[in-house]
């Protein structure tokens, strides 16, 4: 079983926390890599907090291919990072791409006066245009292209790619408030980078554990339903595209994720007063039902935090909290690591019906379907 | 010797032979009070014997007349081999013996000048069956876990009415947050994901058509399985269409409208609606064949029914006055779902054919939003009556022609939109639910299943020759028959109990099946969890390879 978690604090800080997290929960042979997503930025990108920073790995050619593509359409470059890489250690269990890239552009002159909803599709179009130039030529990969969102996936050990990215030590450069993060990779597929949790499309974050065994059902709908629904390296990037599609594209709050992915069962669901709007969404969303076991994290594009299990919670998650940090994981041990001065009775382990989620002022709301 | 005419019809001509052992036989005379087919009469033989009763040898020629059981043979009306002769028999004298090399293809047509007709399904097996060589080979080991059939909760619901693509339901945000319905739109039910259908009263007799109705009822009522069954076209009998338990049924419109001028009359006195509106364009038994009711069956009772007289009942092969697909939408689909206010699904079945997807693709664009379902009926499906050269010789395989119309819907984006139905020899080996579950798979929301309650409720009769005489009215287990003395062979409430019983067991069983691979709603379209040894079977249908 992967081991997921994420997060969430009304103060930056590093990544190194979720090494903290996870390392614990970490189990004998599955250490196939590592990868997280930052939201809401501190330190050296809180100046471009609007502007869209480009996640990468790639080869030189890679990168030249990017640039190209990026600088044609218009985007001009404003910022960029590279992580202090640890080259000099040697025997670290990681499978490293020359090239790290995180860039923060300029959109281009033509979209000074654009609406959001032009620049949000101006990034995705850019993301899946580079995304294909870089596969075709097999130069790297792109996580993401989005403002305010980081992220980061490697192959191999996550204690070594922690060495190698230099993420053991604290800093406050390089922190958001926000960190979702998986240690291990989908086994039922080759290891690959894209295959590795978190999922990101839109500012919409999903990492999940567990076989979706609707998966096929799932990837059948959603190919067809938006062009950035693409790739389904993992069978959990399915619960992505649901997240987006429900929540995005046909603008239904947050809730209703719960009621496409774990429909209640029809004797429950025809005693309910909303029963009308939840048979009609049952039967038109059928195809992305889940049936477990899984248990899903999101982040939405607010930066609302949730967790929410399978209808009949076959996969173990907990909620973990003090006044300044709350964090969802897999395994409480997880959370006694980074958090373990908390008072434990007020930790949250979420049953099947509900939806947890965590708003910006850290306020924890428990939504039973 | 006198000339022989070799051009008759006799007893090694015949499918099946009778075998009578005299030595046995008590004299009871049951065998042929029980032939409905008058294909056995008592009858006596001379027999001349030698014998020596004498202490030396002293033979003498006697004379014997030995009774026996003699078959008849006709030119047009055999034996069937029903075996109800065996089955009276106590002292096993009697039984029909299947005549490998019956010649009465060409005899019958030779004689007869007609086509020879019957009821079943075909009895050519020239291929096997495709869904024996499916399994479900996708379990859950480790990396989820299997569920306990026995103890988690299974929900097993099919959609039944159009289901609108999620961008069009007309839903909105209200200020608390709450999604609110702002327009009406066409019903949508959950079902059982298997309907029994659509066998018309007339096609059954009144009695076995009672005993479904009651294993219906009972089902939902006690059991709360909410299995639905279809009228086929021969009407619904009025106490029925006034009552509660009209909620349970299917009404069956076809090419013929029989017993619609009952149902209209009798629209204002309904106290629910029905389950849905089916309109049969074709039966995947004989496809391209309309309704076939000889007029042996067309009995008063049913006359009164139907609103005919008594004669051969006909529907036409097709739907008067309907030229397209489109125009069927408008006008059939359009009409019946105005007769109910939009409030019950109107579906419609089609014969499996290789021009299904086009019709099913064409249905997906309706504009209307009132096509509630897609029953597809493949070549292997059963039938009252026809002509055996439309059983055996016309139809498609039903397996490949769902999948193919669930990609198309997926090809589109469209799946599930409108329900896929899928029937034809579905439980033909007597594994409801292992056939329903692989279609499911494949792509089917449900199945619907007809013959085989013939079965369960006692039809003597199989897939290789065995009776398949139900176009004649002379059903000898009352079950196919308007003929008021054979009608009470059938036992309504053993009937209907053993109706019920076998969908418990297939409830069961189909639990059985969801269980390994970790699902508690049904696998639409999750063709991962199926494997084929046959590698021709996996690249047609899409399902892995496996040896």
């Amino acid at each position: 079983m992967c081991r997921i978690g994420a997060i969430k604090s009304n103060e930056y800080f590093h990544p190194s926390k979720t090494l903290e997290l996870m390392r614990s929960q970490q189990k004998g042979h599955d250490n196939s890599g590592f990868a997280f997503v930052m939201q809401d930025l501190g330190g050296i990108f809180e100046p471009y907090k609007d502007l869209p920073l480009l996640s990468m790995a790639c080869t030189d050619k890679g990168m030249r291919t990017a640039e190209d593509i990026l600088h044609s359409i218009g985007f001009t470059r404003l910022y960029q990072w590279t992580p202090d890489i640890n080259k000099t250690k040697e025997g670290l269990q990681i499978s490293p791409m020359p090239n790290y890239v995180f860039e923060v552009f300029n959109y281009p002159k033509l979209y000074k006066y654009a609406t959001k909803e032009e620049k949000e599709e101006l990034l995705v179009d850019t993301r899946l245009k580079l995304r294909k130039a870089l596969e075709e030529e097999d130069e790297g990969y792109i996580y993401s292209f989005w403002h305010d969102v980081l992220m980061l996936k490697e192959i191999g050990n996550p204690k070594d790619i922690g060495t190698y990215f230099g993420l053991h030590t604290p800093n406050k450069d390089f922190v958001s408030k926000i960190i979702t993060v998986q240690c291990r990779q989908n086994t039922n597929y080759d290891i690959v980078r894209y295959a590795a949790h978190p999922f990101f499309l839109q500012g919409y974050t999903v990492l999940a554990n567990g076989e979706n065994t609707f998966y096929e059902k799932n990837k059948n709908f959603q190919k067809n339903l938006h062009k950035g629904y693409i790739g389904f390296e993992s069978d959990s990037q399915c619960f992505l595209y649901t997240l987006h599609y429900v929540n995005k594209i046909l603008k239904w709050p947050l809730k209703y994720y719960k009621h496409v992915i774990t429909p209640l069962e029809y004797e429950e669901m025809i005693t309910r007063e909303d029963k009308e709007v939840l048979l009609r969404i049952k039967a038109s969303l059928s195809h992305l039902e889940i049936n477990g076991p899984n248990t899903i994290i999101g982040v939405t594009p607010d930066g609302t935090l949730f967790v929410t299990c399978d209808s009949k919670k076959l996969r173990p998650v907990v909620v973990g909290r003090d006044n300044k940090t709350v964090v969802i994981t897999s395994e409480v041990t997880g959370i006694n690591e980074v958090l373990p001065k908390r008072n434990t009775e007020t930790d949250i382990y979420p049953n099947e019906r509900e939806m947890v989620v965590v708003d910006n002022n850290l306020g924890i709301q428990r939504w039973q379907q | 010797m006198a000339a022989v005419d070799t051009t008759k019809i006799d007893k090694q001509d015949l499918v099946w032979q009778i075998e009578h052992k005299s030595e046995n036989c008590a004299l009871c005379g049951k065998c042929v009070a029980a032939c409905t087919f008058g294909a056995i009469k008592a009858d006596v033989i001379r027999k001349r014997e030698i014998i020596s009763t004498d202490l030396t040898p002293n033979p003498k020629s006697v004379e014997k007349a030995i009774p026996v059981i003699k078959q008849v043979v006709t030119k047009s009306k055999n034996c069937v081999g029903c075996g109800m002769c065996a089955k009276v028999c106590e002292n096993g004298a009697i039984k029909p013996v299947y005549n490998e090399r019956h010649r009465m293809n060409v005899k019958y047509r030779a004689n007869n000048a007609e086509s020879p007709k019957r009821g079943g399904r075909t009895n050519l097996h020239t291929e096997g069956r495709t869904l024996d060589k499916i399994k479900v080979g996708r379990i859950s080991q480790m990396t989820d876990p299997s569920l306990d059939a026995m103890r988690h909760t299974f929900e097993l619901l099919a959609p039944f009415g159009r289901v609108m693509p999620p961008e069009n339901l007309p839903l909105e945000v209200d200020s608390t947050g709450n999604l609110q319905l702002n327009k009406k739109i066409p019903t949508t039910r959950w079902i059982y994901p298997i309907i029994i259908g659509d066998m018309s009263i007339g096609a059954l007799s009144p009695r076995l058509w009672e005993a479904v109705s009651i294993a219906v009822a009972y089902l939902n009522e006690v059991y709360h399985i909410p299995i639905r069954m279809c009228s086929g076209e021969g009407g619904v009998p009025e106490k029925l269409i006034r009552s509660k338990y009209i909620k349970y049924l299917i009404i069956q419109i076809a090419s013929g409208h029989f017993g619609w001028n009952r149902i209209i009359n009798s629209m204002p006195y309904m106290v629910d609606d029905p389950a849905g509106i089916m309109i049969k364009i074709g039966q995947g038994a004989k496809p391209g064949d309309g309704g076939l009711l000889l007029s042996k069956k067309v009995a008063p009772h049913i006359q009164e029914i139907r609103g005919v007289p008594k004669s051969d009942l006909l529907s036409p092969p097709n739907h008067q006055g309907l030229y397209s697909i489109e125009e069927s939408v408008q006008k059939m689909f359009l009409s019946m779902n105005a007769a109910f206010k939009f409030r019950v699904p109107v579906s419609i079945k089609v014969a499996a054919s290789t021009t299904s997807v086009s019709v099913y693709n064409n249905l997906l664009r309706d504009p209307y939003d009132i096509v509630g379902g897609f029953f597809l009926d493949g070549i292997a499906g059963g039938t009252g009556a026809a002509h055996e050269i439309s059983l055996d010789h016309t139809g498609h395989p039903i397996v490949s022609r769902l999948r193919d119309c669930y990609l198309a819907a997926v090809h589109q984006g469209k799946q599930g939109q409108i329900p896929l139905w899928a029937a034809g020899g579905l439980g033909m080996k007597g594994t409801l639910a292992a056939d329903a579950f692989k279609m499911i798979c494949l792509g089917a929301n449900g199945v619907f299943t007809g013959r085989l309650i013939l079965q369960i409720a006692g039809c003597l009769g199989d897939d290789y020759g065995r009776c398949n005489a139900c176009n004649t009215g002379l059903c000898p287990a009352g079950l196919t028959t308007q003929n008021p003395i054979l009608m009470k062979r059938l036992d309504i409430d053993k009937a209907a109990q053993n109706i019920v019983n076998y969908f418990l067991a297939t409830d069961i069983e189909l639990k059985k099946l969801m269980a390994p691979i970790g699902n508690s709603s049904l696998p639409v379209g999750r063709s991962d969890a199926l494997v084929t040894v046959d590698k021709n079977v996996a690249e047609r249908l899409g399902i892995q390879h496996v040896c």
